[in-house]
């Protein structure tokens, strides 16, 4: 399994033609306190691009954007009862969709870890 | 705003402390610490907390009658505002909106008011144009910080014994470690606490030896925003404004009966109208069903769809444990109880009209 960062502070860890997608403690940290999470349904499809989802923090609304085309597979029921987990394992547990990729061809756009590295500084 | 921010005599101290800093109306300052709004929220709700509210402008009114003349600008009875006593109020203008809230002191020898950051350059003129023979000096050598919360008489009266004998809305001249500050039990969340004017020099020592005790710590404006909000406490520029009067804003207990009666202040006629008939619109506490945080400008509906007002302010409550939120809804609407829904990004989500505040205040009177 490989993992894979997007510009908008997005994992994706891919197994086969499905993967995980989630937020990265450097944006969980950024975001603050989180108290909502809006997440789409199993059978929604998305583009790259599309806004999936909202992070609501004690703050301000953050948009979740879709790193890649695909369907969502399940959303992370956690985080309707417990959007704090988000701040503590945003790259385990408190995962945001498993997905079904459309297009693995564009997982080569994303980032490794060293290039997510680079632009976080 | 094109000049760079200023920074308050304490701005060396919010970073050391690991303050994240913003620009807020056109001053460098923490909105929160390394403890997060949400730490730092139950802090002064649960035990104590500091803040630098030093970006606030200070005032000294000097003159004959000053609380007189201050009638003719203001709508609240600072005629009659007895020595060591503060009160919460407002310029008005013509058309009965509402300048800029303040708080206003008597302080015997002269009067103290404090403004918001962002209008001292309206207010300030605004009392030196219309105060006549009245001395309008703007302090800029002294810092403003707010220690919050229940913990706050025991973390001011171990340095100053006389803070424990003040009372809700009265405020004195005290030593704290050898420096003479000016002490109002007063504040913007709900809790018993204080403001205190320290002059620039000596805010730094102060502030450390509040922060010494072990129930107080930082927090910033976030913490801020989210207190005041669940003790239905109005942000001027979101819940009250130049348009909107006082008895819309459900301020009308700020208004002493004598100035109701008499008048004689700036909008008179339609704040009086408005109490004897009703206001159009009125400010009222909404507490949204689920758990999606309900946002400035976020639009309200009554339950048949027609659009009857808007959120002025809203977020999430730490001590409600969720979100809660003011707004202004038609008349004919608002009565604690009445359903709601809320339009959050194209979605009707549920919520209830709530009498205000959402938490119990916990003043010492």
């Amino acid at each position: 399994m490989a993992t894979y960062y997007s510009e908008e502070h997005e994992w994706v860890t891919v197994d086969g033609d499905t993967a995980t997608i989630g937020i990265t403690q450097h944006a969980a940290d950024q975001l603050g306190d989180i108290v909502f999470v809006e997440q789409k349904e199993a059978g929604d499809d998305f583009e790259k691009g599309d806004e999936i989802g909202v992070i609501e923090s004690v703050k301000a609304a953050s948009e979740i954007y879709a790193p890649v085309d695909g369907e969502v597979i399940e959303a992370n029921e956690v985080l309707a009862d417990n959007p704090g987990a988000l701040n503590e394992s945003p790259e385990g547990d408190a995962w945001i969709y498993k997905i079904k990729l459309s297009d693995a061809s564009q997982l080569d756009d994303l980032m490794d870890l060293d290039g997510y590295k680079a632009l976080i500084g | 705003m094109t000049d760079a921010p200023k920074r308050t005599p304490l701005y060396d101290l919010h970073v050391e402390l690991g303050g994240k800093m913003v620009d807020f109306a056109g001053w460098e300052m923490p909105v929160q610490y390394p403890m997060g709004i949400m730490g730092e929220h139950k802090q002064c709700r649960e035990k104590a907390a500091l803040f630098d509210v030093s970006h606030m402008g200070q005032v000294i009114l000097r003159g004959e009658n000053v609380g007189e003349k201050l009638e003719s600008l203001c709508p609240q009875a600072y005629a009659t505002l007895k020595e060591g006593k503060a009160r919460y109020g407002f310029f008005t203008n013509a058309e009965g909106g509402i300048m800029d809230d303040l708080i206003v002191s008597n302080a015997g020898d002269h009067y103290f008011v404090v403004v918001n950051a962002a209008l001292r350059h309206q207010d300030i003129p605004h009392m030196r144009d219309n105060l006549d023979g009245v001395e309008v000096t703007e302090i800029f050598d002294r810092a403003l910080v707010a220690v919050q919360g229940p913990a706050a008489e025991n973390v001011v009266g171990e340095l100053c014994p006389a803070a424990r004998d003040l009372k809700f809305m009265e405020t004195t001249v005290a030593d704290i470690n050898g420096t003479s500050c000016r002490i109002s039990r007063l504040g913007y969340t709900g809790e018993d606490g204080y403001e205190i004017s320290i002059p620039e020099d000596k805010a730094v020592e102060v502030s450390r030896a509040f922060l010494a005790h072990e129930d107080c710590e930082p927090a910033g404006l976030g913490a801020r925003d989210s207190l005041r909000l669940e003790a239905g406490l109005c942000l001027y520029g979101n819940d009250i404004d130049q348009s909107t009067s006082p008895i819309e804003a459900s301020l009308s207990w700020a208004i002493q009966k004598r100035r109701k009666e008499e008048g004689g202040f700036p909008g008179a006629a339609r704040i009086q109208k408005e109490l004897a008939e009703g206001a159009a619109k009125k400010l009222v506490g909404i507490k949204p069903e689920g758990r999606a945080p309900a946002r400035q400008g976020i639009e309200i509906q009554s339950t048949e769809g027609n659009t009857i007002g808007a959120i002025t302010s809203g977020g999430f409550g730490p001590t409600v444990g969720g979100p809660v939120a003011m707004g202004y809804v038609a008349a004919g609407h608002g009565a604690p109880g009445e359903k709601v829904n809320l339009i959050i990004r194209g979605k009707a989500q549920p919520a209830e009209i709530v009498s205000l505040p959402f938490v119990t205040q916990n003043y010492k009177r």
